[in-house]
């Protein structure tokens, strides 16, 4: 299977999503890097994964939970969750006004 | 005429004892705690400027020591990876974007230390965020190895591992997500212990890889790494992914030793350790099993996992970039300066990569080629394992494919870390437990290799026993042997 | 208003916070409207700090599994959660966490039965019955997120010492950050606004019967967003097969049932007279501005959002067996279809008057528990139909009078007027014979003797019939 190959273009799409500034001049070296990455990667196109099912927890563990309880000890003071805010404002964090609409 | 005069006073430092020798000394009062915390500082400030172990110490420490003195702990002095929250120190995972963190609230694995009488005299470094096998990807400077400064010290775990080769705690506490405990445990010559993911809880420690991630103790000896493990290990209702397996003592029984195990060797029949430094140090470690009772067979390496056989590692390089990845991509997304922290353009530049990447193995159209495939792999690994399980009692290995490299080496290859982690992902993606011991050094350099021993999921006391015969039955463990 | 040459296509999605007590993966207090000041109840998970872990409430996916069995839906086995990631300054994480492919409930349908009013451009109030069955396609559960509100703030506090009059900024409060919310998607089986409207105020009843949420609009514990496209029929006949049409508009900030309809009427009207000049509307989401009374552009979807969503690997997955299931489904109770149609057989009542007594469990409680007091006294004719009457027709606040005091006040209103015939005319005799001035003063004129008259007898009678009654008759026998 034909890997795939990133051009800088690719990097710019990618960083947008993943909101991470990048300059123009990062942009092919972070091309380079992926496409070193990928290189090792697309190896695994080698192995055969008909029928076999994706890990994504290797516990084992099955219905965890919590009561429906207030959890006094844990929840913070209005001050604790505010303290390492760069910009705060009565209580509020704050941020420059979002103009975009949320996904 | 001088010589006598020492050997009379057989004067040692405090702070190169062993987690059990001080534990026993304090208990007996052969030394005090006052003394202890003065070597100790001592030998910080002596090397801590050179090595840049620690980020940040606790000036309070010796004073909060004696406060917990009659705890079964006794008031030793721990070294902590920096991505454990501790109040009233920075956390900062060696990231610009936590320059300044003060945590609101305390990580399980340092609480259950605190209440069991271990103080945090410190918070050592690390590759920013863990990503790396190198701690060179710290944004505060890298980390020495202190068997050879012009050597790393491994990753990223780097700063605990150093701070106990160097003598400059009782004993550490790391992370691993796929190496990070056992490689620089390797490259420093201590013992490193990565429970199974699952035995000890994650909260409070900046997340990584969040199906991977195993916080474990750095040591000077197996029994220390035992001890640390019966307090930190045991369900944490505020972690759901851990067991509620009952936590056994792993101290008793350690000296059980390994008559009639079934031990299997693996990887040394890879093409890149044949006739390596490797390949012979874990035979003659094979052959110094065998002379304690145990029966080892190779295991070859197979490309599918065929009877008998174990799956070579290379697969579980692109396994591990791609989960872990995708996971930090996601993970690492609450860091964008609002609530605390730095703005995202402090990212260093590995971490930007690692996100970009993780973000692209999730992306729509690519997802299932590479996350969904990396998973599936993945459950290959898990299936190979359990088969070996039913035959062997514990698996050994090289913990890396050499030994430490020098300093700049982390530059070379965006994949750096993978590759140096090759032996030890397999396991790391199937949540076994592994550790790794000092089983040569090279006269030479002064540096180390590691034996990585495996075991199935919840059996670290017999990764523990087998450690521990070996640490005996060996000289390659200064401590041990004293 | 429906062209009929064009079918509307609507689908819902809404979203409803659970009143459980504590958030869906903290011990948080569950509170975010009544609050009083921002950022007082979050902690390390909600509020997203390094190192912070979920896990999951238990009561909140069991009241998930709760409304999606009394949607009718069938309830797979195994069940997780998964990441959704994107960046927004509400979501602290940066991803919530929430269901992707393997929600808790699936496959459900609610039956709206309504008059449905046909030709509205013709005369007002032509009603037919209409008896839908919109299909339910998945309910499941995530994290609500904080809450944003823009502000012009003149000086922050910030280590940079921003300042400057009049800097305009987004203020962030994630007391709501971690509220558990269900989300309830439809097919988009519904036709009409009006069909819309009714679903939701089904919908609506249905979960405050549960008890599961105030589902109050007003207040955010309820919002919906419709998704709208328009269609050509066939022949004038709604099409055979199930092709949707290829576009939709999700319309957003729709903040009453009343206002979804009027959204969801105008974006057919609008889809309608786009289509008609031979233009396909665009697909986006607009927002519904009620003052204007119509919908604007929000956001184009050129590409929908690549969530990246991935299974959630701090959180175990869940595998419910037939027995749990069955033990939440018998919390159910009687929901209120069921609860109508026996309140009209058991109790006789008319289909209008049994919708009203089923507004509410409480009020169908309250109506209840009346019939069972009225039926231990001795007044045989203090029916059902009579407590209905009463209680739909009579201002009376059944949040101060208890059940078996409004039965009194019936009994002592009526009683008044089941009274024998001999008990008053012998009253009005003795009263009459013992009384002859007053009789003959009533005789010469003077009216206010009939009201002394009448005091007499009602004393006789100690207070039972009724006044008109007794003056009737009284008025007879002096004539």
């Amino acid at each position: 299977m034909k890997g795939t190959t990133f051009s800088a273009k690719d990097v710019t799409h990618i960083a947008a999503l993943a909101n991470i500034p990048v300059t123009a001049q990062e942009e092919q070296k972070l091309a380079d890097g992926f496409n070193t990455t990928l290189h090792v990667v697309d190896q695994l196109s080698a192995v055969n994964v008909d029928g076999v099912e994706p890990t994504s927890q290797v516990t084992g563990l099955e219905n965890v939970f919590r009561k429906d309880e207030v959890d006094g000890t844990r929840m913070l003071s209005q001050e604790e969750a505010l303290r390492n805010a760069p910009r705060t404002h009565n209580g509020f964090f704050v941020v420059d006004q979002v103009l975009e609409q949320k996904s | 005429m001088v010589s006598w005069l020492h050997e009379c006073l057989d004067y040692m430092k405090l702070n190169t004892l062993t987690l059990t020798e001080t534990i026993a000394k304090l208990r007996h009062k052969e030394i005090t705690l006052s003394d202890l915390y003065t070597d100790i500082h001592d030998e910080i400030a002596e090397k801590n400027g050179i090595l840049n172990a620690y980020l940040a110490l606790d000036d309070e420490a010796v004073r909060k020591a004696e406060a917990v003195k009659e705890l079964p702990l006794a008031g030793i002095p721990v070294a902590v990876k920096d991505n454990f929250l501790v109040p009233g120190l920075p956390t900062t995972a060696s990231s610009k974007v936590l320059d300044g963190f003060m945590p609101p609230y305390e990580s399980t694995v340092t609480e259950r230390l605190h209440k069991n009488g271990a103080i945090v005299v410190g918070k050592t470094n690390m590759d920013a965020w863990a990503h790396g096998s190198s701690t060179e990807t710290s944004d505060y400077g890298p980390t020495k190895n202190p068997r050879n400064l012009l050597y790393l010290p491994g990753g990223s775990s780097g700063g605990s591992a150093a701070a106990v080769a160097a003598d400059l705690c009782i004993a550490a506490i790391g992370s691993e997500t796929a190496g990070s405990v056992r490689q620089p445990a390797a490259w420093c010559g201590c013992v490193g212990l990565k429970p199974t993911y699952g035995r000890v809880s994650r909260w409070g420690v900046v997340a990584m890889g969040s199906s991977l991630d195993s916080p474990g103790p750095l040591g000077k000896t197996v029994t220390d790494c035992a001890v640390l493990l019966n307090v930190i290990a045991g369900r944490d209702p505020y972690d759901a992914t851990t067991s509620d397996r009952p936590v056994q003592d792993f101290v008793r029984g350690i000296s059980r030793g390994v008559k009639g195990m079934r031990i299997g060797m693996c990887y040394v029949d890879h093409p890149k350790l044949h006739s390596t430094p490797v390949d012979h140090a874990v035979r003659e470690a094979a052959d110094v099993f065998r002379k304690l009772g145990a029966a080892v067979d190779v295991v070859r390496l197979s490309e599918n996992g065929a009877p008998n056989t174990i799956v070579t590692p290379d697969y579980a390089i692109g396994v591990y970039t791609v989960v872990q990845r995708s996971e930090v991509s996601s993970n690492l997304a609450r860091y964008d300066g609002i609530r605390f922290g730095h703005p995202r353009s402090a990212f260093g530049e590995e971490a930007k990569r690692r996100i970009m990447l993780g973000t692209f193995t999730l992306s729509r159209g690519y997802a299932d080629r590479y996350y969904i495939r990396a998973q599936q792999v993945r459950s290959l690994y898990i299936r190979n394992f359990r088969k070996l399980f039913d035959q062997y009692d514990i698996l050994i290995s090289p913990t890396s494919p050499g030994y430490a490299l020098e300093h700049g080496a982390s530059a070379k290859s965006p994949m750096f870390g993978e590759l140096e982690d090759m032996l030890l992902e397999p396991s790391s993606i199937s949540g076994l437990p592994g550790i790794s011991v000092p089983c040569h050094r090279d006269i030479s350099t002064g540096l180390y290799l590691g034996l990585n021993i495996v075991a199935d999921q919840w059996q670290e006391e017999k990764i523990l026993q087998a450690a521990y015969a070996y640490e005996q039955a060996t000289e390659w463990n200064a401590w041990a042997k004293r | 208003m429906n062209d009929d040459t064009f079918e509307p296509i609507i689908g819902l999605e809404i979203h409803v916070e659970l009143k459980t007590a504590s958030k869906m993966f903290c011990g948080c207090k569950n509170d975010p409207f009544f609050a009083g000041a921002p950022n007082i109840y979050t902690c390390p998970v909600c509020l997203g700090l390094p190192g912070a872990l979920p896990v999951p409430n238990r009561r909140a996916v069991e009241w998930t599994v709760l409304l999606g069995l009394a949607l009718g839906c069938e309830i797979p086995e195994l069940s997780k959660f998964d990441r959704k990631n994107y960046f927004y300054p509400d979501l602290p994480k940066g991803y919530q966490i929430s269901q992707y492919d393997q929600p808790l409930a699936v496959n459900g349908r609610l039956e709206v039965n309504y008059q449905r009013t046909t030709n509205l451009s013709a005369q007002a109030g032509n009603k037919q019955p209409s008896e839908r069955t919109i299909r339910i396609r998945r309910v499941h559960l995530e994290e609500d997120t904080g809450k944003l509100l823009h502000a012009t703030v003149d000086s922050p506090t910030s280590p940079s010492g921003l300042r400057g009059a009049g800097k305009k900024v987004t203020l962030i409060d994630f007391n709501r950050s971690g509220v558990p919310l269900v989300e309830i998607v439809t097919e988009p089986d519904i036709r009409s606004a009006e069909e819309a409207k009714v679903f939701l105020k089904k919908l609506h009843q249905i979960i405050r019967y549960l008890d599961i949420s105030d589902a109050d609009m007003e207040k955010g514990s309820m919002r919906l967003e419709p998704n709208v496209s328009v269609r050509k029929k066939e022949n004038g006949k709604r099409k055979k097969t199930d092709a949707l049409p290829d576009y939709k508009v999700e319309v957003k900030n729709i903040n009453s049932f009343r206002f979804a309809e009027r959204a969801i009427d105008f974006e057919i009207r609008r889809h309608i007279g786009l289509l008609k000049q031979g233009e396909t509307p665009v697909q986006e989401t607009r927002g519904w501005n009620e003052g204007k009374g119509e919908t604007v552009s929000q956001r184009r979807k050129e590409e929908a959002d690549d969530y990246r969503y991935f299974p959630e690997p701090d959180i175990p997955p869940m595998r419910f067996t037939k027995n749990q299931i069955a033990q939440i489904k018998n919390q159910i109770g009687e929901l209120p279809d069921a609860k109508t149609e026996r309140f009209v057989t058991q109790y006789g009542l008319s289909g209008y008057d049994a919708n009203i007594l089923t507004e509410t469990r409480a009020l169908a409680g309250y109506f209840e528990e009346c019939v069972r007091v009225a039926q231990k006294t001795k007044e045989h004719d203090i029916t059902p139909k009579k407590i209905a009457n009463w209680m739909i027709n009579r201002q009376i606040d059944l949040d101060e009078v208890m059940p078996a005091a409004f039965v009194e006040r019936i009994v002592a209103a009526t009683h008044q007027v089941a009274i024998p015939e001999e008990e008053l005319d012998r009253a009005i005799a003795d009263t009459i014979a013992e009384n002859r001035k007053a009789v003959s003063d009533y005789r010469e004129g003077k009216e206010q003797a009939v009201m002394f008259l009448m005091g007499q007898i009602q004393r006789k009678l100690k207070g039972k019939g009724t006044p008109d009654a007794i003056l009737a008759k009284l008025k007879e026998v002096l004539r």
